[in-house]
């Protein structure tokens, strides 16, 4: 028997998890000795009230679909995936080499080749830590913790040594031909008479992420194969009964979680630096545990948490533009969503299970 | 705690005409289902009362609430006469009520007198608290024959002896009043007939005790009242020596029930399937089949009889392609490839044999998956669940499990339930209407109706009746003697990975099939006609143990 109905589950739980985030930002930002209401206000105005404020709240919305979804199909089988942010950097690596080493003559045909490069470098990063926990055992954490650091080393020494230009002193590769640049919101959206998106990074790849969406949807609900991921994250067991190799759920489980880490670096490289620098990801890989988490899993989920984390990012850094709140204290909001969202769900789940039951019992009595 | 020993002792010394446990109308709902409706019993001090229901039926809530588990929302609990609260299980311990549960809650890596202080300990050194509680156990097992080597570690002892624990942890905690919850359903009939001697002991010695079972026989055996329930409500409470089982059936399940199957006599056929020189060794490098030999034809079932874990979980196994193998199985006369590396439960099902597995809740369903997926589980590749290249057809396979629940009676008929959300019975309905709609030309069936209630199981039964007239194999694996001796057309017994005997099931009887799953020959497996007795069952019959 359900103890409480789906729509209590999905929405009321992450809604009233959040309101107590919240309630406990505002107890912090009053300690601090400023208002939190103003401060709320600042981050509504900032993320959500200009054009160009959604331009930046959906770039960074873009970046955690892509790397909640790539925790959210490893988590079908029951893989946790920590290591999105190695594989979204070395999806970048795979970006920049597609757009800087082949003549594109259109950007569409660029983002197609640049999305292909993305993935299967993210892919292959991810591979060999699915390799080793479906042969070896050897715990997939661990594992993907530990490929973030050779990740960022990798990166480091390819950019510094090999792909920086001569003369620079920035680790970074050069900018992309002008044929693979991205369209942007503004380029998108403005009129011959009004500019949008003006100065925001946000562009096409938004819609990408938002395909990827529907893709994982079909891919983890439609097809034999995301049958089988959820048969094998259930019950490695039953799964063995069924002729389901674990071996294999694994190992392309884990792939398609690279890939769609690695795909990230479309939105962050090709779309908005148009170089690839060396901390392109800001964090984003962790972020999608989170986003992932607050989601259920689902990819309908996956994007609105995405869009909440879109704006604690961009509202916070106006926070840290207009008032004397340090950024710091961002990173303590977007922690409290996190930490109520995820790790404390059970805390409002539980009474509200009872709630539920209770008021169940009234009717039937 | 010693005040209570005494007056614990005085009133098991000279039993009152109080009962020992007095149940007033106890009713407990969870949302909208009415678990426990207005139950009332007495049970009378140094009795036995089995309480005997279809899972489901509200027994095991009745008793959650006796031990402290739930709390009822309406009712009273009198102990010896005196209305008692009960909130949690340390009130019930204190009341003197002991749980034994069906899965054991023993730490498997501490020694039997470390579990049986847990809890109960002393103070903050353990020293004082074992020493005592040494003596104590030596006390215990001189008054009721409950033989323990207090210091062996729990998890290298069997699943008899492991219950002994439980028992004695409870009596260790001043226990008056015993609940036993299907105790029997992990033991083998000479391990049941100990614990039946120790509870006709503790019975003697004034103890008070609750059977909650499904088994039928169990009540006719021991009990000396027995209350049936159904649907949460207590139907009936009866004296055992003024009934009998088809009555108590009846009451159960509300309907006449054939406790005995019907079949008709086998018609076998060609060899189906052929094992020769079946062994496993398993990850630990412990050989479980040690060279097995076996066939069976179209239109028989083969039973395959053992105390658990004697090597059929392992030859299920192998059969069904979830572990690999050494030696020659044949299906159809093709040769299969025991040499798999992760699982060949495709392969299997595409050469038609079928597989009921032993644990339906960790390997026939994914417990988190609908009804309706669960109805495919295994052959979610062929081509009639798909509606394009790439898609499954969802709706399409709903639509089929729809039709298979209607007809093989799963309750609640909806496709889109979650498989936990269904009770054991239902949920083995579901396995066995997956496996049996496929027509498979063998099936392989473990432990069909464990945990099942009788009215299911009396349908689970006809279904693998029926798949045998219609000319398919079938090799049956259980535990339960009964079942094995009422299904089968052969019977093969299985000791420490070997075959001991094998024979027709007509000339089978409970004391040569129990000789032998001791792995033990002897005068009355040699009276049973027609059967071949393996050089490897040592000639004696077992001694009788004290």
């Amino acid at each position: 028997m359900e103890k409480m109905p789906g729509w209590a589950d999905a929405v009321l739980v992450p809604l009233i998890s959040l309101l107590l985030a919240a309630i406990l930002s505002a107890g912090v930002i009053l300690a601090i000795g400023e208002n939190p209401v103003t401060a709320f206000k600042l981050m509504v105005d900032g993320a959500l009230m200009r054009s160009a404020g959604w331009g930046y709240t959906l770039y960074y919305t873009t970046n955690f679909i892509f790397t909640g979804l790539a925790v959210a199909v490893a988590f079908h089988a029951r893989l946790f995936n920590i290591g999105g942010e190695g594989q979204a950097m070395l999806g970048g690596l795979g970006v920049a080499l597609a757009c800087l080493y082949i003549p594109w003559p259109h950007w569409s045909l660029a983002l197609i080749g640049a999305s292909l490069g993305g993935a299967v470098f993210g892919a292959l990063w991810a591979l060999v830590p699915a390799w080793l926990q479906a042969k070896r055992g050897s715990h997939i954490v661990i594992t993907t913790i530990m490929f973030n650091y050779i990740a960022y080393s990798v990166l480091g020494y390819l950019l510094v040594n090999v792909l920086r230009p001569v003369g620079s002193m920035d680790p970074a590769t050069p900018k992309f031909p002008e044929t693979t640049h991205l369209p942007s919101f503004r380029d998108m959206f403005s009129t011959a008479d009004t500019i949008l998106f003006r100065g925001a990074p946000a562009n096409v790849s938004f819609f990408l992420a938002l395909i990827a969406c529907v893709f994982v949807w079909l891919l983890i609900w439609r097809t034999r194969l995301g049958y089988e991921i959820r048969a094998f994250g259930h019950s490695e067991t039953g799964a063995n009964y069924a002729g389901i190799s674990g071996v294999k759920i694994t190992v392309i489980a884990m792939l398609i979680s690279g890939a769609l880490a690695g795909l990230m670096a479309v939105n962050t490289t090709q779309g908005e630096a148009e170089r690839l620098i060396l901390n392109s990801t800001e964090g984003a890989g962790f972020i999608g545990i989170a986003v992932a988490l607050m989601g259920r899993n689902h990819p309908l989920g996956v994007f609105i948490a995405a869009l909440l984390f879109g704006f604690l990012y961009q509202g916070g850094a106006e926070l840290a533009l207009w008032t004397t709140i340090p950024r710091e204290l961002i990173v303590v909001i977007q922690a409290l969503v996190i930490l109520f969202t995820g790790a404390l769900d059970n805390m409002v789940r539980m009474p509200l299970e009872k709630l539920f039951l209770a008021l169940r019992r009234k009717e039937a009595s | 705690m010693e005040g209570q020993t005494e007056t614990g002792r005085q009133a098991t010394a000279a039993p009152s005409p109080e009962p020992a446990i007095e149940l007033r109308g106890i009713s407990k709902a969870f949302g909208p289902v009415q678990a426990n409706k207005n139950i009332s019993i007495r049970v009378m001090p140094g009795t036995i009362h089995g309480i005997i229901g279809e899972n489901g039926a509200g027994k095991s809530t009745l008793m959650s609430i006796l031990y402290g588990f739930y709390k009822a929302d309406a009712g009273e609990i009198f102990i010896s006469g005196r209305k008692t609260e009960i909130p949690d299980s340390l009130a019930a311990i204190r009341a003197g009520i002991g749980m034994v549960f069906q899965h054991f809650k023993l730490v498997q890596n501490f020694t039997v007198l470390e579990n049986i202080i847990l809890g109960a300990e002393d103070g903050a050194l353990l020293k004082p608290s074992i020493s005592k509680a040494r003596k104590e156990l030596r006390a215990l097992a001189n008054e009721y024959g409950l033989n323990v080597d207090p210091d062996a570690v729990v998890e290298e002892l069997g699943v008899g002896m492991q219950q002994r624990v439980e028992i004695l942890k409870a009596l260790y905690r001043q226990a008056q009043i015993l609940i036993l919850d299907e105790p029997t359903g992990v033991l083998t009939p000479a391990e049941a007939d100990q614990l039946f001697r120790i509870l006709d002991r503790l019975r003697a010695e004034g103890k008070t005790i609750i059977l909650i079972t499904h088994k039928l026989r169990e009540i006719m055996e021991i009990t000396d009242t027995v209350s049936v329930m159904r649907r949460g409500e207590m139907t009936a409470t009866v004296k055992t020596a003024e009934t009998d089982p088809e009555h108590l059936a009846e009451l159960m399940v509300g309907r006449k029930v054939l406790l005995q199957v019907e079949k008709a006599p086998a018609r076998p056929g060609a060899q189906v399937l052929e094992i020769e020189g079946l062994s496993v060794t398993d990850d630990e490098g412990v050989e479980r089949l040690k060279d097995i030999s076996l066939s069976v034809r179209a239109g028989e079932v083969l039973g395959i009889a053992g105390v658990a874990g004697n090597g059929q979980s392992e030859l299920l196994e192998v059969l069904g392609g979830m572990r690999a193998g050494r030696g020659k199985v044949r299906m159809n006369g093709q040769e299969i490839d025991l040499a798999i590396k992760y699982s060949d439960g495709k392969g299997r099902r595409a050469r038609g044999i079928g597989h009921v597995p032993e644990d339906r809740q960790r390997e026939g369903l994914i417990m988190d998956f609908t009804a309706w997926e669960n109805m495919v589980f295994g052959y979610h590749d062929d081509a009639e669940y798909q509606s394009n290249r790439f898609l499954m057809d969802n709706a399409g396979i709903a639509r089929i499990a729809q039709d298979k629940m209607d007809r093989f009676d799963v309750r609640p008929p909806n496709p889109r339930l979650l498989a936990k959300n269904f009770s054991g019975g239902n949920q083995q309905k579901i396995v066995v209407a997956r496996e049996i709609e496929r027509g498979p030309d063998l099936l392989l069936v473990g432990q069909p109706t464990r945990g099942v209630d009788i009215g299911a199981i009396e349908f689970i039964h006809k279904q693998i009746i029926g798949l045998r007239d219609a000319g398919k194999a079938v090799l049956l694996v259980s535990v339960e003697l009964d079942e094995i001796m009422s299904l089968s057309d052969r019977i093969a017994v299985m000791f420490d990975g070997q075959i001991m005997g094998e024979g027709p099931a007509d000339s089978a009887n409970q004391i040569g099939l129990g000789c032998l799953m001791a792995g033990m020959g002897g005068a009355d497996t040699q009276a049973m006609d027609g059967w071949r007795i393996s050089e490897a069952a040592a000639p004696e019959t077992p001694a009788q143990e004290g």
